[in-house]
């Protein structure tokens, strides 16, 4: 599934939900099921510092793919983070690097991409695509 | 200032018929009245307030203290009005003590750089607090970084309180100054101002209070607390963005230099020499925010029509009866368990990261703060990452305080 398909699968599958609770529960269980991330790797040089939430960002390159795992304090947060790994996670670095992220928006939560948050999900995707342009820099 | 004051008639203040005076606290959020539980960040603005910004531009906006024209003979006019009705609130001895400002953080930022400039050498100390927001600290660090000079901080308990035993034994002939805050911004702890400046005074340092959180809340007499500085915002005190006081003994602020140079702070400019302004204008360079001075005069004239006293027990009640709801929430912890407090509240619920917690409250159309609050210090201490914060106005109902805890109870259903 390309990146652009996931992201319209999650897009349709928020829209089964009939109010904002609903969808909110969904993103808190998403956040509560997860294990996301090795715990070898929730340390200080894996954190993404914002200023409300801490987001734990781990990338790892096989076979011309990168596996993202990740982490968040806050279950919001957290279950935001586990959507975007679902949609990166597994593609090339030229394909991340590329993405145009929009399901977060579709789905009503920008506000977790925008700089009045300050939150750690923005900066998480900054550096998963950072990963991304870096990986596919030293493919060639 | 021509238009009448319409507010409701009280001896003990109708809240339902002030909170008519504010637009925006009318309005709904997500379909819902908005409750607004922020006020320590800003509060919302009545339509006294919001007239006066508007004839001021609409009647007679003009440049203040140089013109010899009728306009601006008007704006001068209303703008020093406007610095008596601030000193006649703080009871400060002389208009001239008045400084306006952009801000509490800029009449810090003032006073740490002129103060500092002067009076501070290597190995002197300042004197802050472990409960100081970050612009009652970071001004402070700046200066004592440039001089040489060492931040001293006064410790707090784990109920939010200063340790009042370590700050007498920091007081010692090496501190220059004490800065502290007159009412916490993420504790809501008051503390115990007076009995710090006598001290203080007593081992001849002046003292600086930062009263962001308590001029809107408490009567503040400059005078009676001898103050030697004082800063608060206009914002908080339902004035417009941008605008602040800093009151300065008239002794301080002659000794102190001027912070910034320009236009009206001068007497007479050659390549070779300036001579400085008298006061206040020696604080003031450059056109001020003249809208912003006259209107936060006109916010001052709205709180003295209710009077601060009344709103100070419209709000201990509210707070006191949002202090009895919150604390019958299971796992609540309040951060900050002062036993004098004023304004706002902090907690947090269970294991909720407050970030959580704000969300699920915003969704409820319940706007509370989360996070540190620009006191990481104070975060640090609890070892907590931040808290959720209601903070409230004399325009906040116990209805609201039932919608908090709903919502609150909600929120644990969904999050936990």
């Amino acid at each position: 599934m390309t990146i652009k398909e996931q992201q319209d699968l999650i897009i349709e599958e928020f829209s089964f939900f009939n109010d904002w609770t609903e969808k909110y529960e969904y993103i808190i269980q998403l956040g509560k099921d997860l294990p996301l991330i090795d715990e070898q790797y929730k340390k200080e040089e894996h954190l993404i510092k914002g200023c409300q939430s801490k987001v734990w960002l781990h990338a790892a390159h096989r076979d011309g793919r990168v596996f993202f795992t990740a982490d968040s304090d806050a279950l919001i947060t957290k279950g935001l983070v586990s959507m975007m790994v679902r949609v990166l996670s597994g593609h090339s670095p030229a394909e991340i690097a590329e993405a145009e992220i929009y399901f977060i928006d579709a789905i009503g939560l920008k506000s977790h991409l925008s700089l009045t948050r300050s939150n750690g999900l923005l900066s998480m995707l900054k550096q998963m695509k950072m990963y991304g342009l870096a990986l596919k820099n030293a493919d060639r | 200032m021509t238009n009448a004051v319409h507010i409701a008639e009280m001896v003990f203040p109708d809240v339902e018929k002030l909170r008519k005076d504010f637009p925006l606290l009318q309005t709904q959020l997500y379909g819902k009245p908005l409750i607004y539980l922020d006020n320590a960040a800003t509060t919302q603005k009545p339509q006294y307030v919001l007239d006066a910004l508007s004839q001021y531009y609409t009647q007679y906006n003009s440049n203040v203290h140089r013109g010899v024209h009728a306009l601006s003979q008007q704006a001068t006019e209303a703008y020093e009005v406007a610095r008596r009705k601030i000193a006649g609130f703080i009871n400060a001895r002389h208009d001239h003590e008045i400084i306006f400002t952009k801000g509490t953080t800029n009449g810090i930022n003032l006073v740490a750089a002129s103060f500092g400039k002067k009076f501070l050498s290597a190995g002197d100390e300042v004197l802050i607090s472990a409960m100081e927001h970050h612009s009652n600290i970071v001004p402070w660090q700046m200066i004592c970084e440039e001089k040489g000079a060492i931040l001293k901080v006064i410790p707090i308990s784990n109920t939010g309180e200063l340790v009042m035993d370590a700050f007498d034994s920091l007081l010692t002939d090496r501190v220059k100054i004490v800065a502290v805050t007159y009412v916490s911004n993420s504790l809501g702890t008051v503390n115990p101002v007076s009995e710090i400046i006598r001290k203080a005074h007593a081992a001849n340092i002046p003292v600086l209070i930062d009263a962001a959180q308590a001029i809107q809340h408490i009567p503040v007499d400059v005078q009676k607390l001898d103050a030697d500085f004082l800063a608060f915002s206009g914002h908080k005190i339902y004035g417009p963005t941008g605008t602040g006081v800093l009151y300065g003994k008239e002794k301080w602020l002659n000794e102190i230099p001027p912070y910034e140079g320009g236009g009206d702070m001068i007497k007479n400019v050659t390549f070779a020499k300036t001579t400085y302004n008298e006061l206040p204008f020696k604080f003031e360079a450059g056109t001020p925010h003249i809208a912003g001075g006259i209107v936060l005069g006109a916010a001052i004239e709205y709180v003295q029509q209710i009077g601060i006293t009344a709103i100070q027990q419209l709000e201990e009640e509210v707070v006191a009866y949002a202090y009895e709801r919150l604390s019958s929430i299971p796992s609540l912890r309040f951060i900050g368990d002062a036993w004098h407090r004023s304004g706002a509240i902090s907690f947090l619920v269970g294991n909720i990261h407050p970030f959580d917690m704000g969300e699920i409250l915003d969704k409820q159309s319940i706007a509370v703060r989360t996070g540190h609050h620009c006191t990481q210090p104070v975060m640090d201490f609890f070892h907590i990452p931040g808290t959720v914060r209601a903070s409230f106005a004399f325009y906040n109902t116990k209805a609201e305080v039932d919608a908090l805890i709903t919502g609150i109870e909600k929120a644990k259903r969904m999050l936990e």
